[in-house]
């Protein structure tokens, strides 16, 4: 199909889908892996938490994600300070899946906005110890350029509060910063519908990172499908160039030849 | 002996490696992040790494997440 060498290069890294994933809220690994499949995501961003050594029976997520198929992305979710983000960044490279890291350094519990200025203090400690920084960042074009001169190959800004399904808040700022770095932007969190995920991309986005509104869909394996197509049209769209907004109708049938 | 592991008192014989309290809890190494005494371990040191008493030893795995 058309698109498909449309590639997404980071860091040297090439993904042919547009479209990451989170693995966590499903029912359990079996619906986490379906979703993901039918997604058509090659990266798909994890955790870092301590293992239950009480309970040894329980199943690892990692054994229903082929490493060879998925790029696992961890990411530095719960922490609060650079402290610990910079901490969990570092465990999860020494758990040996790679040196990639989706940054994240939350400032607040009820909003779970980024601290950006905690964002851009560990963002420079961890590309100075040679980590792909992801870093998941408010729509703020000043701080998105600030964490790309840093050394970041991409930015995450939000479409609006993780998990909160509300779509893109504020268009004209992600627009701002898809113009204002030379790196790929990929929307990160607030997307609700497979309609929030094509806008973004139709926008100009690099890629779309959502969890919740595939996971917690009513059926999350169709809303991973969905998603893959919106994210796959708006894409498409954004290629075409749509036609610009007008107040007044322009006819599409010619006048000539009318009675 | 006792040591903390992952928050909780377990007793251990003394210079038992982290590798062998990882065998003992049947714990893969392939995807595993250990961390004894807030210092981050090398995998290729669990086997000679051993354990002392009061020790604090985190075991960190991945589990399914998303953002937040």
């Amino acid at each position: 199909m058309k698109g498909t060498d449309d590639r997404l290069v980071i860091a040297g890294r090439e993904f042919k889908s547009r479209l990451w994933v989170g693995t966590g809220k499903y029912k359990d690994f079996v619906e986490t892996q379906k979703a993901i499949e039918i997604s058509g995501a090659e990266v798909v961003t994890v955790a870092v938490r301590r293992v239950n050594i009480t309970d040894r029976s329980k199943e690892n997520l990692l054994d229903y994600l082929d490493p060879k198929k998925y790029v696992i992305l961890p990411n530095t979710a719960g922490c609060y300070t650079v402290e610990d983000a910079v901490r969990y960044a570092r465990l999860a490279r020494a758990a040996g899946v790679s040196d990639l890291v989706k940054l994240e350094v939350i400032g607040d519990e009820r909003t779970l906005f980024p601290d950006t200025a905690g964002l851009i203090e560990a963002a420079k400690i961890l590309v100075k110890e040679g980590f792909v920084v992801l870093p998941y960042t408010n729509d703020d074009p000043i701080v998105a350029k600030r964490l790309v001169d840093i050394g970041c190959p991409a930015v995450m800004p939000l479409a609006a509060p993780i998990g909160s399904g509300l779509g893109i808040r504020n268009p004209y700022n992600l627009k701002i910063i898809m113009e204002t770095v030379n790196v790929p932007v990929i929307v990160d969190a607030g997307v609700g519908t497979a309609s929030d995920a094509a806008l973004a991309m139709e926008y100009g986005a690099d890629a779309v990172l959502m969890n919740t509104a595939i996971a917690g869909a009513t059926d999350p394996i169709a809303m991973a499908e969905a998603m893959k197509y919106a994210v796959w049209a708006g894409r498409l769209a954004y290629k075409a160039g749509r036609i610009p907004k007008k107040l007044y109708a322009t006819a599409s049938s010619p006048i000539e030849g009318m009675l | 002996m006792n040591i903390q592991v992952n928050g909780e008192s377990r007793g251990i014989h003394a210079g038992q490696t982290i590798a062998a309290l990882l065998r003992e809890l049947d714990i893969r190494t392939d995807r595993v992040a250990v961390e004894l005494n807030l210092e981050i371990l090398d995998k290729k040191d669990f086997e000679t790494r051993s354990l002392c008493d009061g020790d604090r030893v985190e075991i960190l795995s991945f589990i399914g997440g998303g953002a937040g």
